[in-house]
C-alpha cells in the first residue's frame, strides 16, 4: 500500500464532504424567494399582523448573518459544518438538527449494519454455490430465484412483503419499531430487544431478499474465473477435502473483488434503506428525512443528507484502506 | 485509402457476421425475454390510449376508492381517479424520465470517458477524480436537497436533476475500456496512417465500445427510473403528469396497503417490477455480448 494511494483515498473523502457541504450551501441561495420574506408570508397567512416588517427583516438578516458578503457566509458555513453545528430544526424549534439525527441514527445504523452483513455473506455464498459442482439442484433453483429478484428495488419488495406477511397473514407488524406504548427501560430489557427485532424483521427482510441476488451474480462471475485457475486443479490433485478447496481456495479468492463492489454499492444500499424506513415508518434517518420534507424543515433535510453522505464516504474510505490488506496481490502503483 | 480494396471481402465477412449475430441474439433468452417485458408495457400504453380517456386520470372523475368492476376495470383511488387510465398514461412519462436521464448520462459519460482514457495525463486525473467523487456521494441524498428547494414539478426537470448523477458510472467504465483499447496495435497504426486524434476516437475506438455503451445506457435508464421513483416516494416528484412513481406515492400516502386497496398499489408495483426485470435482462444480455467472458458456462 503506497502512501500515494492512501493520500488519494483520503483526498477523495475530503472532496466528497466538501462538495456535499457546498451543494447544501449553494442550493438554497439558488432557489427562488427569500427565506425571511417567506417566513413572514406564512405568518401573515396564518392571520398574524406583522408590524414594521422592514425592521424585522433587517433584524433577522443581521441575526442570521445574511447581511455579510457571500464569501464570509460560506466560510462560516463550512466552519459550522466541520463542528457538526447544523443549526435548529424549524418544525421542532428548540431541538437542534444534531439532536434529531442523534435519535434517528442508531436505528438506521442497526438496520443497515445487520442487513448489509447478512446480505453480503449470504449473497457471496449463494453465488459461489451456484457454480460449484457439488451443489444440489434444489439449492441452485432457489439461488436462481433470488437472482431474478435482484433488479427489484427494496421499496417495491417492501410493499409486497407488507401485503403478504403483514396485511394478509398477520405474521409481522407493518410499522413502527416497538409495540405501541413500549418504552425502553434504562437497563438490559430482553423483552424490549425481542420486540425491536420482531418489528425490524420485515424492513430487514426486504433489504436482504432484494440484495442477495446482486452479490450472487457478481460472485458467480468471479467464481467461474477462479475455478479455471491452475491452483485449483493442483489442490484437487493433492487430494484436499472438497470443503477445504471450496472455502479456502475458491471462495477466499473469488470474494476479494466483491469488497470493492461493496464500497461502490454502499450509496445505493443507504439510499434504498432510507425509503424502506419510510414505508415501514421505522424511526431512522430515512423516516426523519421524509418527515422533514413534509414539514419543509430545510435545516433537517440538509443535516440528514449531509450526515448520510458523510457516513457512506467514511465507510467507503475504511473499505478502501483495508482492502489492500485483504488482497496482497493488489499493488497500488500509479496507473 | 486502405479501406477501398478491403471493402469487398470485409462486407462478405460482415454479412456472415450479421446473420451470426442475429442467430446469437434470437438464441439469447435474456434479451428476448427482457425486450418482450419492456415492449409489452409500451404496447399496453399505446393500445390503451385508444380506449381509455385521459379525463379519467383527473381527480373526482369517478367514485372514490372503488374496487375493480365493469365500470372501473382496475378500480379507483381515494379521490376518484381511474387506476387503469392512470396506468395507461403513467407508463410513458416514467419511461421518459429514464430515457432522458439515462441518455444524458450516457452521452456525457461517453464523451468524458473517451477524453479521459485517450488523452491521459492531467485531463484524465481531473475527470477521474470528479467521477470518483460523484460515485461516492449517494445520488438520492443530493437529489433530495435539490428537489426540495427547486420543487420539481415537471417530468423533464426531474429527469435532468436525476441525470446530474447519471454520468459518473458510464465515465468510469468507458474510460477503463478506452485505456485498454488505446494500447491495441490498431491505434498506433491508425496514427501512423495519418489519422487525427479526433478521428481515431470517433472511427477506431468508439465503434468498438458501442456494445458497452448500449449496456451502460440500459442500466442508466433503469437507474434513472429507480431514483426518480425514490424521490417521488419522498414526496418530491412531478405531481401533475401521471406517472408510475406518482401513483405509487399517492397510494402510499393514502395508506392503500393497510386499507386493503390492492388494486391501487398493486398495478404500479407490478409494472415497475416487470420494467426493472426487463431492463435488467436486456442489460445483462448486452453486457455478455460486450464481454464474452461473462457468458454462461455452467447451468
Amino acid at each position: 500500500m503506497t502512501i500515494q494511494y492512501v493520500l488519494r483515498r483520503i483526498g477523495i473523502f475530503l472532496l466528497v464532504v466538501w462538495t456535499t457541504a457546498t451543494i447544501n450551501f449553494v442550493t438554497p441561495r439558488l432557489a427562488p424567494g427569500d427565506p425571511i420574506q417567506a417566513m413572514l408570508g406564512v405568518m401573515q397567512e396564518q392571520g398574524a399582523t406583522v408590524e414594521d416588517s422592514a425592521v424585522l427583516i433587517e433584524g433577522f438578516r443581521r441575526r442570521f448573518g445574511l447581511d455579510q458578503p457571500i464569501f464570509i457566509q460560506y466560510l462560516k458555513y463550512l466552519w459550522a459544518m466541520a463542528h457538526f453545528d447544523l443549526g435548529y430544526s424549524l418544525a421542532h424549534f428548540p431541538a437542534t438538527v444534531t439532536e434529531i439525527i442523534g435519535t434517528a441514527m442508531p436505528y438506521t445504523i442497526g438496520l443497515l449494519s445487520v442487513t448489509t452483513l447478512l446480505t453480503f455473506s449470504i449473497g457471496i455464498l449463494a453465488g459461489a454455490l451456484l457454480v460449484w459442482r457439488g451443489t444440489a439442484r434444489a439449492a441452485r433453483v432457489l439461488i436462481s430465484l433470488f437472482m431474478v429478484l435482484a433488479p427489484i428495488p427494496y421499496y417495491l419488495l417492501a410493499m409486497v412483503l407488507i401485503f403478504l406477511l403483514s396485511f394478509s397473514l398477520h405474521i409481522f407488524p407493518h410499522s413502527g419499531v416497538t409495540s405501541v406504548g413500549r418504552v425502553a427501560t434504562g437497563g438490559f430489557d430482553l423483552e424490549y430487544i425481542l420486540d425491536l427485532i420482531y418489528h425490524s424483521t420485515l424492513p430487514a427482510l426486504s433489504i436482504i431478499i432484494a440484495g442477495i441476488g446482486g452479490w450472487a451474480l457478481g460472485m458467480r462471475g468471479m467464481m467461474v474465473t477462479v475455478l479455471g485457475e491452475d491452483y485449483l486443479t493442483l489442490a484437487e490433485a493433492k487430494g484436499l477435502k472438497e470443503r477445504r478447496i471450496f472455502l479456502r481456495y475458491a471462495v477466499r479468492n473469488a470474494m476479494l473483488p466483491q469488497f470493492t463492489g461493496l464500497a461502490i454499492s454502499l450509496g445505493f444500499i443507504v439510499s434504498g434503506a432510507t425509503i424502506v424506513e419510510l414505508i415501514f415508518t421505522y424511526p431512522g434517518m430515512g423516516y426523519q428525512l421524509y418527515q422533514s420534507i413534509v414539514n419543509s424543515d430545510y435545516p433537517v433535510i440538509q443535516g440528514i443528507t449531509f450526515f448520510l453522505v458523510l457516513s457512506v464516504a467514511t465507510a467507503i474510505l475504511i473499505i478502501d484502506l483495508i482492502y489492500p490488506k485483504l488482497d496482497p496481490r493488489i499493488t497500488y502503483t500509479r496507473r | 485509402m486502405t479501406t477501398t480494396w478491403t471493402s469487398g471481402t470485409a462486407r462478405a465477412v460482415e454479412t456472415g457476421r450479421f446473420w451470426d449475430s442475429v442467430r446469437y441474439w434470437l438464441g439469447n433468452w435474456k434479451l428476448t425475454t427482457g425486450l418482450a417485458l419492456v415492449l409489452s408495457l409500451i404496447l399496453f400504453s399505446a393500445i390503451g390510449s385508444f380506449f381509455v380517456d385521459f379525463e379519467k386520470t383527473k381527480v373526482g372523475w369517478g367514485d372514490f376508492s372503488k374496487p375493480p368492476s365493469a365500470e372501473y376495470p382496475l378500480g379507483t383511488d381515494n379521490v376518484g381517479r381511474d387506476i387503469l387510465a392512470l396506468m395507461v398514461y403513467g407508463i410513458p412519462p416514467s419511461l421518459e424520465i429514464g430515457l432522458i436521464a439515462g441518455g444524458l448520462g450516457t452521452i456525457v459519460g461517453t464523451i468524458l470517458g473517451l477524453t479521459a482514457g485517450y488523452s491521459g495525463g492531467r485531463t484524465d486525473t481531473v475527470i477521474r477524480t470528479i467521477a470518483d467523487i460523484m460515485l461516492t456521494i449517494p445520488a438520492l441524498m443530493i437529489l433530495v436537497v435539490l428537489a426540495s428547494y427547486l420543487r420539481t414539478t415537471t417530468i423533464e426537470m426531474t429527469a435532468v436533476i436525476v441525470a446530474l448523477f447519471a454520468w459518473a458510472g458510464p465515465t468510469r467504465s468507458i474510460r477503463a475500456q478506452t485505456l485498454s483499447l488505446r494500447e491495441r496495435a490498431f491505434v498506433p497504426l491508425a496514427k501512423l496512417s495519418g489519422l487525427g486524434d479526433f478521428e481515431i476516437i470517433l472511427k477506431q475506438i468508439l465503434p468498438n465500445l458501442l456494445p458497452y455503451i448500449m449496456a451502460g445506457f440500459v442500466g442508466s435508464v433503469s437507474g434513472g427510473i429507480l431514483v426518480s421513483v425514490g424521490i417521488q416516494l419522498l414526496g418530491l416528484g412531478p405531481l401533475f403528469t401521471p406517472n408510475l412513481g406518482m401513483i405509487l406515492q399517492y397510494a402510499f400516502d393514502g395508506a392503500a396497503l393497510f386499507r386493503g386497496m390492492w388494486w391501487w398499489w398493486g398495478p404500479p408495483t407490478i409494472t415497475l417490477i416487470v420494467l426493472f426485470i426487463g431492463l435488467f435482462l436486456i442489460s445483462v444480455a448486452l453486457d455478455e455480448f460486450a464481454n464474452p467472458r461473462l457468458r454462461e458456462r455452467v447451468a
